[in-house]
């Protein structure tokens, strides 16, 4: 079976996994000091070897990315800790259930990186994830593996906890950084400002996702080659999807790089809940676009396998609905929240989303007209242009584009249930799924 | 000139010494301005904007731009019920309904007594325990149209002091996302998040 390693700890000592002892009992803190004894370039070029793709959704290379950093100091380093794209919670438990691995990984990029000074940006609602970082980063302070020469060297690195304030955009990296600097949470055109040269304070910047930095401990533990050797596919290491919707066993799951969407679903999500045959299910969180059954069960899940099919592993999020679901409300609720969190900037994703969410309202209110979907398609053609994916851009960030991807969907796979809507007057659905205490018997 | 208590200024010292640039600290001063006050006030906004070399308007910028600022009046409970896609997927709207109905209180307002406020939130990161809903930020999973009415009721009637995510989760939640040995002590106690920078929590 699947080898475990960012979630191994937590599975092995359920009770202690986010203390400092457990965490040192079980290796913890040997490759930050070890990382103190290495060069930037052996760092950049370890981490590079090990193929580690990023997991905040979009599976950049973490090792050219550090080499990528402008040689001006100082340098930052920001861990994106802002976790909100729906159906995504696998940050949450690494941050929950395992956060030395998480500092342990940040020491070694900010050693690799030459950063003084880091900070870890949670999203607002993660109150008790933020305690529980905060406390390890005490913990750590405490033990001197954090503050001015850590571990005994003249190594200093401070560590500031930040709490975001519940905007989704925050989550992307320029976006992340106008916050962290008190400015509102708007993203910056890239080019020029790629955070890696012009970041926080105009200064070099690294953002890493927190499952990202998670890995490193392992990738110095095990070397380049060991870390490889976990997965069989073409990307390396492990991978952790967050499972959700109409699956008996929802959950974060670390599988290896390259089993299939049915392996994923059927056997390790339990299959669907009370039998109903699968519908349709989001392979990379709700940016991304959709897949169906006939097409893509027994696809590989890989980067490349994904991309070629037309969307993205993103987040690792995936959203499974059933033959029940009315994919007409699904979608409205995906565009709702990417008009509500729009930042504003760009006009087509400011008034495009918006009116996106009114139209999937109204047919889903029965309220529809037969031009709808080619209205929408309109709409979406104006947000992102020539409506492929990977989008073409023409927005500030890839918020906008990814409010499409729900209509994408309605017209490749769901025009008929579009259509039921029109000539039912309303939703032909009988009401989708109340999880309720009769079924919590059943499980 | 300022309005804050001495320990408070203590804390907004402590924290604008760990940004490179004091203006960096106004989120985490706009939550300490809550929780001197309960709320988040005009006043408790200038008064971040002094402590960061920047202007009220600039602060109100700042503010208006986040959900989790609150610059209208809230409740002492603060009841978010996620209602994106994993939720809405297992009966979120549903979930919602009860507690509008139990609190006798609309999605997006407040009781006449300043006790509950209902909002329907996006996603809180807990599909995997659908449906997710917070109380003052602290998370219960896998909750039911009865047992949110039966939430409702216990906030009402126990009017707990400290509200803890591990006792509510025991009382009114099923399915979680992931387990979760560890009982936490600590929780909220106003309709903000309960974490401060530096170390300490809401009590
Ligand atoms: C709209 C939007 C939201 C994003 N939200 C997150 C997020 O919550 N967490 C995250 O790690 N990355 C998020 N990203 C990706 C970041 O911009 C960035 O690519 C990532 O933090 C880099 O870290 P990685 O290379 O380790 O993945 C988001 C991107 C966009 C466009
Ligand atoms: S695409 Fe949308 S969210 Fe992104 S910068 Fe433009 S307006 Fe803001
Ligand atoms: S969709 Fe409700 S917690 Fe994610």
């Amino acid at each position: 079976m699947t080898t475990l390693v960012v979630t191994k700890r937590m599975a092995e000592h359920p009770a202690d996994s986010h203390t400092i002892t457990r965490y040192q009992a079980t290796g913890g803190y040997q490759q930050a000091k070890r990382a103190l004894g290495m060069t930037r370039d052996e760092l950049v070029e370890e981490v590079k070897a090990s193929g580690l793709l990023g997991r905040g959704g979009a599976a950049f290379s973490a090792g050219l990315k550090w080499s990528f950093l402008a040689p001006e100091r100082p340098s930052y380093l920001v861990v994106n800790a802002d976790e909100s794209e729906p159906g995504t919670f696998k940050d949450r438990q690494l941050l929950e259930r395992d956060p030395h691995q998480l500092i342990e990984g940040l020491i070694i990029t900010a050693i690799a990186n030459e950063a003084h000074h880091a900070f870890i940006y949670v999203r607002g609602e993660y109150s008790k994830p933020a305690r529980r970082v905060q406390k390890a980063v005490d913990e750590a302070y405490a033990a001197g593996f954090l503050g001015t020469g850590i571990f005994g060297s003249d190594f200093d690195l401070d560590v500031v906890v930040h709490l975001g304030a519940g905007a989704y955009i925050c989550g992307e990296e320029t976006a992340l950084i106008n916050s962290l600097e008190g400015l509102r949470g708007e993203p910056r055109l890239k080019p020029p400002y790629f955070p890696a040269a012009k970041g926080l304070y105009m200064k070099p910047t690294i953002v890493n996702n927190v499952e990202t930095l998670s890995n490193l401990p392992h990738i110095l533990a095990l070397g380049s080659a060991g870390y490889t050797a976990l997965s069989s596919s073409a990307d390396t290491g492990t991978f952790m999807m967050s499972l959700s919707g109409h699956v008996r066993k929802p959950g974060n799951y670390e599988v290896p790089h390259g089993i299939t969407w049915r392996e994923l679903i059927f056997d390790i999500g339990g299959g669907m809940r009370r039998d109903r045959a699968l519908k349709t299910w989001i392979p990379g969180g709700a940016s991304a676009p959709w897949f169906v059954p006939e097409k893509h069960l027994d696809l590989e899940i890989t980067k490349d396998a994904t991309a070629e099919a037309g969307s993205m592993l993103g987040s690792g999020a995936v959203i499974v609905m059933d033959e029940d679901t009315c994919v007409v409300r699904a979608a409205e609720r995906i565009v709702r929240f990417f008009a509500h969190e729009s930042c504003g900037q760009c006009t087509p994703c400011r008034e495009g989303t918006s009116w996106l969410e009114m139209i999937l309202r109204r047919i889903d209110e029965g309220r529809g007209r037969a031009v709808d979907l080619d209205l929408m398609l309109d709409l979406g053609d104006g947000i992102s242009i020539g409506l492929e994916w990977p989008p073409r851009m023409t927005t500030i960030c890839p918020l906008g584009p990814s409010a499409v991807s729900p209509i994408l969907a309605l017209r490749d796979y769901f025009r008929s249930e579009v259509s039921r809507h029109l000539e039912a007057g309303g939703c032909p659905f009988p009401g989708g799924h109340i999880a309720g205490e009769e079924e919590e018997e059943e499980e | 000139m300022s309005v804050w208590s001495e320990p408070t200024r203590q804390r907004a010292t402590e924290i604008i010494g760990r940004y490179p640039k004091r203006r960096s600290a106004v989120m985490p001063l706009l939550y300490l301005a809550m929780a001197e006050e309960g709320r988040l006030s005009e006043e408790g906004m200038r008064e971040v904007a002094e402590w960061c070399g920047i202007t009220p308007a600039q602060v109100q910028a700042v503010a208006s731009f986040y959900t989790m600022y609150k610059t209208e009046p809230v409740g002492r409970y603060l009841v978010s019920c996620c209602t994106s896609i994993s939720c809405m997927l297992l009966g979120a709207d549903e979930v919602l309904g009860a507690i509008e109905d139990q609190a006798g209180v609309p999605d997006g307002e407040t009781d006449k007594e300043g006790h509950l406020s209902v909002e329907h939130v996006e996603c809180l990161g807990a599909c995997g325990g659908a449906v997710a809903v917070q109380v003052n930020y602290e998370l219960i999973e896998g909750v039911t149209p009865d047992r949110a009415r039966a939430l409702v009721d216990w906030l009402r009637n126990a009017r707990p002091d400290v509200v803890n995510g591990d006792e509510m989760q025991e009382l009114f939640g099923t399915r979680r996302s992931f387990e979760w040995a560890i009982h936490e002590e600590d929780g909220a106690v106003g309709p903000y998040p309960a974490f401060q920078p530096l170390g300490t929590v809401g009590r």
